[in-house]
């Protein structure tokens, strides 16, 4: 008969928290910027197909670092929760809130029950009709969840390049000013002073969709060829 | 989270919203309950659509009323849906039924749209609201029938496209316009005289609002341009650009110009 170690709790937690966070920093990061025309998801990943920021709802969005198929499980499952949550209550019903909430305690159940916990860390971002009324909310591998106020870093160098994020920011930049400030900070490990826009995704939440482009959907791609003209724009 | 994490298992990935909703919430699926034996109260029906296709697009356009038996039951109701950026769809029959199918059928293209990250076909997109119609059989054949008209604009081959459905769900594509509605026979007369190739955007949006006034004439279930509430018919474009709707104010005009050339022809029949 085999017996099974003990093994303490707070080593089991640690263990695991341990391995999901190695798994974390393998991977390249991604900033969510707030500034005056929306919300800026940039990161750094040089394939044009397999997306690391994905369009929620109306004026949510996704935007996650870590192992592929573990947070495109999630994305899609965020967009099932807010499509069915949308279609049974109304469309203004849904909330990043409420969507980072079930986030949370997925992620938070998985960390604890399964096998391993999810290598992952996402931020789910909504645009409001102002600054004000924008929300940042970070979620990691174990559940926690943050509302954070400006911009988010995740990923492998997370706190360095927050602190080129935390020196630049202010609530005034432009998208074109953002995706700037964004490409710098991606580069904080980098020999380069930024990343080129052909090694980055990006996408935005427009704050003034109805307006400019007639649609209650946010949610934008960029595509390379406006990045770069954003990237190279006078500001 | 239920909801959330039933959807996690790669074998239950599903890019239809419909079928996620039948696995997980059927009760939510427009007619999916079976109703029980007995006479169904009166319930508001929409009436005539008319769509036709022009050079570079397509466009539908829907009277204003709803009625219940002989009573008028709205002169606001809107029967034409932008179903997403490049396609529209208009409803005739039971109106409760058909706006809650328009409402999933809307969800259905986002929610594959968010989740493949690419536009369904324009083929893709028809197929599915056939399907959904023909799920609604059962209450059609309780005397609930919805009777869609859907048109888009092809990416692929670069022009509008008209299709028609029956009550069994069967897709047929239309050539050059169609209608569908208690008024559809006199909204198909008119148009086969006002319908050409060549007519332009603004043109056609006329020749539909003008085959919408015939429908009005002759079926006491289709409304007219109406100048003293300023209500008038709910037109939508689709083209290369996508689909839009086109502004009360022009539409206003249209009828106007309708009213008052017939005024001065001063016929009778």
């Amino acid at each position: 008969m085999t017996q099974q170690f003990y093994v303490s709790p707070e080593q089991l937690m640690k263990d695991r928290a341990d391995f999901a966070r190695k798994g974390i920093a393998r991977g390249r990061s991604v900033v969510v910027i707030s500034c005056a025309d929306g919300i800026a998801l940039v990161a750094e990943n040089p394939s044009p197909s397999l997306h690391k920021l994905g369009e929620i709802y109306d004026k949510i969005a996704f935007a996650a670092v870590g192992k592929y198929n573990e947070f495109e499980s999630l994305r899609q499952a965020g967009v099932r929760y807010a499509d069915v949550r949308g279609y049974s209550y109304d469309r203004e019903d849904v909330t990043a809130r409420g969507l980072a909430s079930v986030y949370a305690q997925s992620l938070g159940a998985v960390f604890t029950a399964e096998q391993k916990p999810f290598e992952v860390e996402l931020a789910v971002a909504e645009v409001g009709r102002d600054q004000a009324s924008d929300h940042l909310y970070r979620l990691t591998f174990d559940g926690s969840i943050a509302d954070v106020n400006g911009f988010v870093a995740m990923g492998g160098l997370a706190e360095q390049v927050s602190a080129v994020l935390e020196a630049g920011w202010s609530p005034e930049l432009s998208l074109a000013g953002a995706l700037r400030l964004a490409v710098r900070a991606l580069a904080a490990d980098k020999d380069a002073e930024a990343l080129p826009g052909t090694a980055v995704e990006a996408a935005v939440l427009d704050r003034g969709s109805e307006s400019s482009r007639g649609s209650r959907r946010s949610f934008r791609r960029l595509s390379a060829d406006e990045i770069v003209r954003l990237l190279e724009g006078e500001a | 989270m239920q909801e959330l994490t039933a959807g996690f298992p790669a074998t239950q990935a599903t890019s239809s919203f419909t079928e996620y909703l039948q696995r997980s919430r059927p009760e939510l699926l427009p007619g999916s309950q079976s109703l029980p034996a007995g006479q169904l109260p009166q319930a508001p029906h929409a009436t005539t659509i008319v769509a036709l296709a022009y050079p570079g697009g397509v466009l539908m356009a829907g009277d204003r009323r709803a009625t219940m038996g002989n009573v008028i039951a709205s002169r606001h109701i809107e029967k034409v849906f932008p179903a997403d950026s490049y396609s529209v769809l208009g409803i005739a029959g039971t109106a409760g039924l058909a706006i809650d199918i328009t409402k999933l059928f809307q969800v259905e293209l986002e929610h594959y749209e968010k989740i493949e990250g690419t536009l369904l076909s324009l083929d893709g997109k028809a197929n599915r609201l056939g399907a959904m119609i023909r799920s609604n059989l059962p209450m059609a054949m309780q005397g609930m029938a919805v009777v869609p008209l859907f048109a888009g604009f092809d990416q692929v081959a670069q022009l509008g496209r008209l299709f028609s459905y029956d009550v069994t769900g069967g897709r047929y594509e239309e050539q050059e316009h169609h209608s569908v509605g208690s008024g559809s026979v006199f909204a198909r007369g008119a148009l086969k005289k006002l319908w050409r190739p060549n007519l332009s955007e603004s043109e056609a949006v006329a020749v539909a609002v003008e085959a919408l006034y015939d429908a009005a004439d002759d079926d006491s279930a289709t409304g007219g341009p109406d100048p003293v509430r300023q209500l008038w018919p709910v037109v939508y474009t689709v083209n290369r650009a996508g689909a839009r709707r086109v502004p009360e104010r022009e539409l206003a005009e249209i009828a106007g110009r309708i009213a008052s050339s017939r005024t001065i022809e001063g016929r009778e029949a």
